[in-house]
């Protein structure tokens, strides 16, 4: 286990109740029916490193996202960020703000996740503003073009609207949005499943450097194996709601324990001339 | 020497706009032979799409064919592609649930398409159907069920047994697998493929991912901001790609088996440009990293299976060299 984690998910759980209707099942006589879409899930990250949860349409990767930023609730568990409690089921979710602001979601969509009517100055100003971090009018304009900068954009984008940019800037963006409140941790959700191969490789490129530069640590949804190899420290395959085997990317590629896990990765395609 | 399958021939297709008219493919030729799974790769917008649309009549208005021929076995189709889609040409696109009626049983379908097309009474129709179902891996018992009641890898199974009813020759699929999970993909594609070369029909397989040609197709051709930059034996353009596009698509795609977390992806930098700003000469210079002066003004030519001043050159030089 690493020493420090800056992360800890203990017994998670999230239960969908997809019954019919309380008559319908008096009448026809059947039991409730409840999907476990995450069901008892317990992994860490270390502080500065990236774990990569994958798995298929359906397994429960992005309800785990969602509930560890906060945006769905859990049925039952622990999150424990830097040290503090986020959720346990007895409080519920910790009323502490900056909690909130050390943690950042990157979405998969690129196209609904920025407000088209908003300019990208007002985007990445939203987040400062929003937990007062910089008060002074100019050191914020300041604050928004250095973000622009660590995403390789130029100053001069603040102008313009997001439908002016490629999928692949407007990830950039959303990832400058990310960085605005100063966080530690990033939630990337499919961050470039959206995007073409080319513009996928400059944004997972864009990622691991600023992970290098500032000590960011990450989750990394996927449902492509070859893709979590390139960025994760350490890998969860889930199936079904179920955390089924975890370990260091290359024991678990090279000696895989489940055969759900061997299945995945001898059905991603591949061919000689790949990079790596 | 008989007719190729399928010959396209300097397709260009344009879409009218109110102050320019932008052109979305220019030139593109390529032959298809019967039996033969060829691959169309590109990043989007690079008219892969496209260029299917436009074999199988489903442009959409205003766009149209400007220039160049599509020929089916030496008849000439692009104006009344009607009378051969469906029947002679068969189409499977991305997602399964829109290509099926939602409101009529797989089997009605079936039987419906085999009917349309094929002349065959009711129970010979139905025996057809049970037997397509069969050989696309699906319990023929089910053939009352909607498409609802069956998962997405089996939705797209069932748009395979439509497409194959009316024994195309040529099947247009159009990113087939692109919304399945990774497992579901293998099978789905293995199974166009086994089907179509026991059936001998010709496959156009529209993809963006390069690992999904080099283990489905026989011969690939690649499309950058409409034009084609690279055609030829699948195995030739993975083991030795010609043109620094196809290098730089096949460079940026991970590898499972060589990757690791402190792989650093070669990257081409930018993004490929819309269809109101597309530069002079090879569309591809301003991205390139092996850009000739020549690049940015003279369109290059497509010869040796790659358009690129850099190949043409150097091909020259060995030339010259060996003579």
């Amino acid at each position: 286990m690493p020493d420090e984690s800056y992360l800890t998910v203990t017994g998670l759980s999230r239960h969908f109740d997809i019954s019919e209707p309380l008559l319908a099942r008096m009448v026809s006589g059947r039991a409730k029916r409840i999907l476990k879409a995450v069901d008892d899930v317990s992994f860490s990250i270390a502080k500065g490193q990236t774990y990569a949860l994958v798995g298929e349409s359906g397994s429960g990767k992005s309800t785990i996202a969602r509930m560890i930023v906060g945006l769905e609730r859990p049925d039952s568990g622990t999150i424990r960020i830097d040290g503090k409690t986020a959720f346990d089921t007895q409080s519920g979710p910790s009323q502490d703000n900056s909690l909130r602001q050390k943690l950042q979601m990157v979405f998969q969509s690129p196209y609904s996740s920025l407000n088209p009517r908003w300019r990208v100055g007002d985007i990445l100003m939203e987040p400062i503003r929003a937990f007062g971090l910089i008060s002074d009018q100019a050191a914020q304009q300041r604050r928004v073009r250095e973000l622009l900068d660590q995403v390789g954009l130029s100053a001069s984008d603040a102008e313009r609207f997001p439908h002016e940019f490629s999928g692949g800037q407007r990830q950039r963006i959303s990832i400058a949005r990310a960085l605005a409140s100063n966080p530690h941790f990033i939630v990337c959700d499919e961050p470039t499943s959206a995007l073409d191969v080319s513009v996928q490789a400059q944004v997972l490129n864009l990622l691991k450097q600023l992970q290098r530069d500032l000590q960011l640590t990450y989750l990394f949804i996927s449902h492509d194996m070859a893709v979590v190899r390139v960025m994760a420290h350490r890998i969860g395959v889930l199936k079904d709601g179920q955390l089924i085997e975890e370990n260091e990317p290359g024991a678990l590629i090279e000696s895989p324990r489940q055969p759900y896990t061997r299945m995945l990765m001898d059905s991603t395609p591949r061919f000689a001339g790949g990079a790596g | 020497m008989t007719a190729p399958l399928l010959k396209v021939d300097g397709l260009s297709v344009e879409f009218p706009q109110r102050r320019q008219r932008l052109q979305a493919l220019d030139g593109i030729s390529f032959t298809l032979d019967a039996g033969e799974v060829l691959g169309f790769v590109g990043e989007s917008g690079a008219g892969k799409s496209l260029t299917g649309a436009a074999i199988m009549g489903l442009l959409e208005p205003p766009g149209r064919i400007t220039a160049g021929s599509i020929a089916l076995e030496g008849r000439r189709i692009e104006a009344d592609a009607a009378a051969v889609r469906g029947r002679e040409i068969g189409m499977i696109f991305q997602d399964p649930l829109t290509s099926l009626n939602p409101l009529r049983t797989v089997g009605d379908q079936l039987v419906e398409t085999i009917q349309l097309h094929l002349n065959l009474s009711g129970e010979a129709a139905e025996a057809r159907a049970a037997q397509l179902l069969e050989e696309v891996g699906i319990d023929p018992a089910r053939r009352s069920a909607f498409p609802h009641e069956f998962s997405g890898g089996m939705r797209q199974r069932i748009v395979i047994a439509l497409a194959l009813a009316p024994e195309p020759k040529l099947i247009i699929a159009d990113e087939p697998t692109t919304a399945l999970d990774v497992s579901i993909q293998a099978q789905v594609l293995a199974l166009l493929r086994r089907l179509c070369k026991e059936r001998g029909a010709a496959v156009i397989l529209i993809t963006h991912d390069m690992g999904v040609i080099a283990e489905t197709t026989d011969r690939v051709a690649v499309l950058y901001a409409g034009r084609l930059v690279e055609e030829g034996k699948t195995a030739r353009v993975i083991a030795a790609p010609r043109h620094p596009y196809t290098r730089g698509l096949m460079a940026s795609t991970p590898n499972l088996d060589t990757v690791s977390v402190d792989t650093i992806l070669p990257q081409i930098p930018g993004s490929m440009p819309g269809l109101s700003a597309l530069p002079d000469g090879c569309r591809f210079h301003p991205r390139c990293d092996v850009a000739m002066p020549d690049c940015s003004c003279v369109a290059p030519v497509f010869a040796d299976g790659v358009a690129c001043h850099k190949y043409a050159a150097e091909q020259a030089g060995e030339a010259k060299n060996a003579g």
